[in-house]
């Protein structure tokens, strides 16, 4: 297929690829062949017909986009006839399109406007009478985020395989035939539909069939906007590039940009979920709390207080009495700038981030095993591995765009397709197996289907013997694990475990996927472990379409750590007990350096109310929604001297601060994100913030500068450069080759290395893998007598993280309003619950009252709770109790007991 | 989408056991909405959901079939269903009028059912009995040689023999 010919396109000579699609190849050379129901990204249609062209051999007229070049290929794309006919073939489809431009979003933006006026054909000029009149029309208003007008609709079938070929959803489709054909989503309700508003079908339409509701407050057309900007999504770990259009300072509409690593992809978070950033209620002016009231003040008053108070606290009480929480949220510069205001100006390594809530354990173990803690490969590899296990993670709603590449996966590539989940996942219908085991057995599962590997002869001997080191003893434990054992322990029965062994084993490229299913368990270090064994055993690790997959779940939480928002490291894993290490950053910093680990988030909160810690600086986080065991988390807050915000909002936090400066938002500022397949991504300043609202760097900067330390930063590339210098896996990621549209993936040592695409090429990251003998321990807590049900939590598509964004803007409360609980219809019936009615859930930390919601999506005996939303926080109930090694909590299981009310 | 599906109800385990047999074989849905419009008579909402669910597929993938082909009904159906030929010989043979009249005389126009849900009147295209033309077809029956008069005999024919309580 790579064979290079020659074609002749109207006398021109065009070298082109043996099988290219001929109407991509004539554009690609500057012919434009008309056409409207062509789209690069899915398979042609050839419905319009407009790109009819001749071919010498060929009979007749043939629609460019259904031919493949072949060599010596002569092509006639424009003559008298051919024009003639595709201005008839025009006419026919304006005689049944509501030519209505003057009220039309699209005008101006409109591919069937564009070629009517090219080829003249006004309403004076037409051939046939508006036929589209006369038709049964239907306009389908109920979707939040769009709406469908068949009077408007050419039949292009753009949307529908759109829908299908790009999102892999296939939501849409046409009902009806001939003239009365329509485009329908469902069972031709928008609203009732499997539509979850991603968007993709409005940015396909070539005309305004289907448009955008004014979401962001403003019917807007493309020549309404100011400017239009490429910017990185502040929402999920993916890293989508967005294209903001802006007007009045205002973002009044998004599209996907067509860069990796979406090409143009988004979910309904990034394309309807920006306005947030618009809102009234942001915060503008520094507050101060002063006889309990909070108090707007000038800057100046607020950092001199601030630095004030935490430089009377550091000497009192000595800077360990003070910690940090940097965010996920924020850029890496303002995370870098962060840790190096704790750890140079207070003095204290206590700095650390929601990281340790959901991939702590992601770090620590693949750090172990492979000796780099993040995602092996790139996210584009997915959707060419034969084998994905997916496992602890509902991608579909975590990370959508992720998930449409292993959707594609199945549905063009022949991928197999393992789901792990104690849930019916969304990815479960697109799975050839589903193992559903029982929450926190997942060391036993993994070591189960290692179990059949082994004794099937499955496993890469090469790859143990030259890559690895650990396997004898390895082996050991994995002999205990036999599929009647793990059946007891899992709940998953043996032959399931056996096939998933086999269809894992006998892959050529098989990929693992996961995300919090994984990491949020007391056992979480240990269950990253046991993956990063399966792959190793089977040689999975080191090359294209394999490996080890962490999701990370905000968009700059691999930054954020990367960057040293950690208590035991420096920016790069550079260790803070490492004297060499120490002395390259004390010289750098110019001041005398803490060697001493600090405390991680649930760590900080229990000195709190053990009186250790005086004072919090939290920059972006949340945590009396996002932390577990809320009652500690407010207890501890009530109990420092000072606390310091850093925020974009008020939150359930900020009403415990004593002083809250208003920061600016990702669409006001300059800056990089690190996705989470280790590639940084810049961040484009779009507007002005709000009031006198200040990127978080600019605020620590200054407050540094109060407080007696000069931070010397004029602009973001000042902060690049000292990074360059300071983290080795981020030494070739310059400024000017991000300016260049170098989107590197670390570890990238110098200026002129490529980045680096997957890990452990031909050598782990620590020299050999290691594998890990890992036994089962279950769970911390346990559903029994008096809490018999098992509760576990995470996110949904419509929300995020604590709410703070996503339950400000207009279109994502129309989907999910507030909290509520799915529980088994069996369950419900047994303590008559009618669907819907509210509920009293109790922890041993707390109770909630909660709507249930019956849902087969979990099994008998089992809860699930979205932890988005403060007035009904999941976090209330989860179990604080940590993974010795990583120090996260076991979000995923708790034993609660629930009650009619 | 939330639908409420009366499982243990014998139409859906009826359709439940047909799904099962032809699950496994290619390109089943057409197959499972004829056996599902057999069993239910015809295919709401709730039956569309249903046969997508077990089959795996979008729902706008089995909307698109049913809406496609007219044999496919989305309303509930009469006792009696009426279809008239409009083929190209009953056509030149006065299709149009026996409609007409029967329209007149049920007091409903093509593709709907009389109140007492005893009529349904529809139209199809040939039913290879142009020989003939014009005819018609109630339930299973095929009439031909029809005049407006004769088919309206017939369908009050229908009410006396075939109605019932």
């Amino acid at each position: 297929m790579n064979d290079w010919v020659t074609i002749y396109i109207d006398g021109k000579e065009i070298k082109a690829r043996k099988g290219d699609n001929l109407l991509k190849v004539a554009r690609e050379n500057g012919i434009d062949i008309p056409g409207l129901c062509f789209l690069e990204k899915i398979t042609p249609t050839g419905a319009c017909r407009l790109c009819v062209v001749k071919i010498e051999g060929r009979p007749g007229m043939i629609p460019s986009c259904l031919v493949a070049v072949e060599d010596g290929m002569k092509v006639i794309a424009f003559d008298e006839e051919l024009e003639e006919t595709r201005k008839i073939l025009l006419n026919m489809i304006l005689s049944e399109h509501n030519d209505d431009c003057i009220n039309c979003d699209k005008d101006g933006d409109c591919e069937l406007q564009d070629l009517a006026y090219k080829y003249g054909l006004g309403i004076e000029s037409r051939i046939f009478s508006p036929i589209w009149k006369d038709i049964p029309q239907v306009k389908d208003e109920s979707s939040p985020v769009l709406i469908y007008d068949s009077s408007k609709c050419i039949k292009c079938a753009r949307c529908v395989k759109a829908c299908y070929e790009i999102q892999a959803k296939g939501v849409l489709n046409f009902a009806q035939r001939g003239i009365n054909e329509y485009v329908v989503a469902g069972l031709g309700v928008w609203a009732d539909s499997e539509c979850d508003g991603c968007g993709e079908c409005v940015q396909a339409c070539p005309v305004g069939a289907i448009a955008e509701k004014p979401v962001y407050g403003m019917r807007i057309r493309k020549k309404d906007v100011d400017r239009r900007v490429v910017t990185t999504c502040p929402y999920c770990g993916v890293g989508c590039q967005l294209e903001l259009w802006i007007k009045d300072n205002k973002i009044v509409k998004v599209k996907g940009a067509d860069k990796i690593p979406n090409y143009g992809k988004t979910c309904v978070k990034g394309r309807f979920g920006l306005d947030f950033v618009n809102r009234e209620d942001r915060l503008k002016k520094p507050l101060i709390r002063k006889e309990g009231k909070f108090v707007e003040v000038e800057w100046d008053e607020a950092l001199n207080y601030v630095a004030k108070r935490l430089k009377e606290i550091k000497e009192k009480y000595g800077p360990d009495a003070i910690a940090g929480l940097a965010s996920a949220k924020c850029t890496n510069e303002e995370n870098f700038v962060f840790q190096k205001f704790m750890r140079a100006v207070i003095g204290t390594n206590n700095v650390d981030h929601c990281a340790r809530l959901c991939h702590a354990s992601t770090v620590a173990g693949l750090a172990r095993a492979f000796g780099s803690g993040a995602m092996t490969n790139s996210i584009e590899e997915l959707e060419y591995a034969d084998v994905i296990l997916v496992t602890g993670s509902n991608t579909t709603e975590t990370h959508p765009v992720i998930a449409t590449l292993i959707k594609r996966a199945v549905l063009f590539h022949r991928a197999k397709l393992i789901v792990v989940d104690p849930r019916k996942i969304d990815l479960v219908k697109y799975a050839t197996l589903w193992l559903q085991q029982k929450n926190g057995t997942d060391v036993a599962w993994i070591n189960g289907m290692m179990h059949v590997i082994i004794k099937e002869g499955l496993y890469d001997e090469g790859f143990i013997r030259e890559r690895t080191e650990g396997f004898n003893e390895f082996k050991k434990i994995i002999e205990q694990y036999t599929p009647e054992r793990v059946e007891e322990i899992t709940g998953i029965p043996k032959h399931k475990i056996i096939e998933a062994a086999r269809i894992y084993g006998r892959a050529q490229k098989a990929s693992i996927v996961y995300a919090m299913g994984i990491t949020q368990h007391t056992t979480g270090t240990d269950n990253v472990l046991s993956l990063a064994n399966l792959a190793m055993l089977t040689g999975n690790v080191g090359r294209e379409s394999t490996g080890v997959n962490p999701l990370r779940g905000q968009n700059n939480v691999q930054g954020a750590c990367d960057l040293g928002s950690l208590p035991n490291v420096y920016p790069g894993y550079q260790k803070v007990n490492d004297p060499q290490i120490e002395e390259k950053f004390e010289k750098a910093w110019g001041v005398k350096l803490s060697d001493k680990p600090g405390l991680t988030v649930v760590e900080m909160m229990y000195a709190a109310t053990e009186g250790k810690i005086k004072a919090f600086y939290f920059m972006g986080e949340n945590p009396m929604v996002s932390d577990p065991n809320i009652p500690h988390v407010k207890e501890a807050l009530e109990s420092v001297e000072f606390l310091v915000c850093q925020d974009i909002f008020m939150t359930e936090t900020t009403q415990f601060a004593d002083v809250i400066l208003p920061a600016a938002s990702f669409a006001e500022k300059y800056g990089t994100f690190t996705n989470t397949e280790r590639r940084i991504l810049w961040v484009e300043k779009a507007i002005d913030p709000p009031g006198e609202a200040k990127p978080d760097w600019i605020i620590i900067r200054d407050l540094a500068k109060k407080m007696g330390y000069e931070m010397k930063y004029t602009s973001i590339k000042d902060i690049i450069d000292e990074i360059n210098r300071l983290s080795p896996i981020y030494a070739g990621i310059t400024y000017e080759r991000i300016m260049r549209g170098e989107r590197l993936q670390w570890p990238c040592p110098d200026p002129s290395h490529p980045g680096t695409k997957y890990l452990h090429k031909d050598k782990f990251s620590r020299g050999l893998g290691k594998f890990h003998p890992v036994d089962y321990i279950p769970p911390a807590e346990w559903p029994e007598d008096e809490y018999p049900f098992l509760l576990s939590t995470g996110r949904i598509l419509y929300h995020f993280h604590t709410g703070s964004m996503t339950r400000r803007t207009n279109v994502l409360p129309k989907y999910v309003e507030g909290p509520y609980m799915e529980m088994h219809p069996e369950d419900m019936k047994r303590l008559g619950i009618e669907d819907g009615d509210e509920v009293k859930v109790t922890s041993r930390r707390g109770f909630i009252k909660i709507k249930a919601i019956a849902s087969d999506r979990v099994s008998l005996g089992s809860v699930f709770i979205p932890f988005h939303f403060a007035e009904a926080a999941a976090n209330v109930l989860t179990n604080d109790a940590l993974d010795p090694i990583a120090k996260i909590p076991e979000l995923k299981v708790a034993a609660c007991k629930i009650e009619k009310i | 989408m939330k639908m409420h599906i009366p499982e243990d109800n014998p139409q859906y385990k009826a359709l439940k056991r047909e799904i099962i047999r032809y699950r496994r074989k290619p390109g089943p849905l057409i197959q499972v909405l004829h056996r599902a419009q057999e069993i239910f008579g015809y295919l709401p909402p709730e039956v569309q959901f249903f046969v997508a669910k077990e089959l795996n597929v979008p729902l706008s993938s089995v909307y698109g079939v049913v809406t496609f082909y007219n044999f496919f009904r989305t309303e509930p159906v009469a006792r009696h269903i009426i279809n008239i030929c409009m083929g190209t010989a009953c056509h030149v043979k006065g299709a149009a009028n026996v409609a007409e009249a029967l329209s007149k005389e049920l007091g409903i126009k093509i593709g709907e059912t009389t109140e007492d849900k005893m009529f349904t009147l529809s139209t199809a295209r040939c039913f290879g009995a142009c020989g003939l033309a014009p005819v018609m077809m109630i339930n299973d029956e095929v009439y031909g040689k029809l005049t407006p008069e004769r088919a309206v005999e017939i369908v009050k024919k229908y009410r006396e023999e075939h109605g019932g309580a």
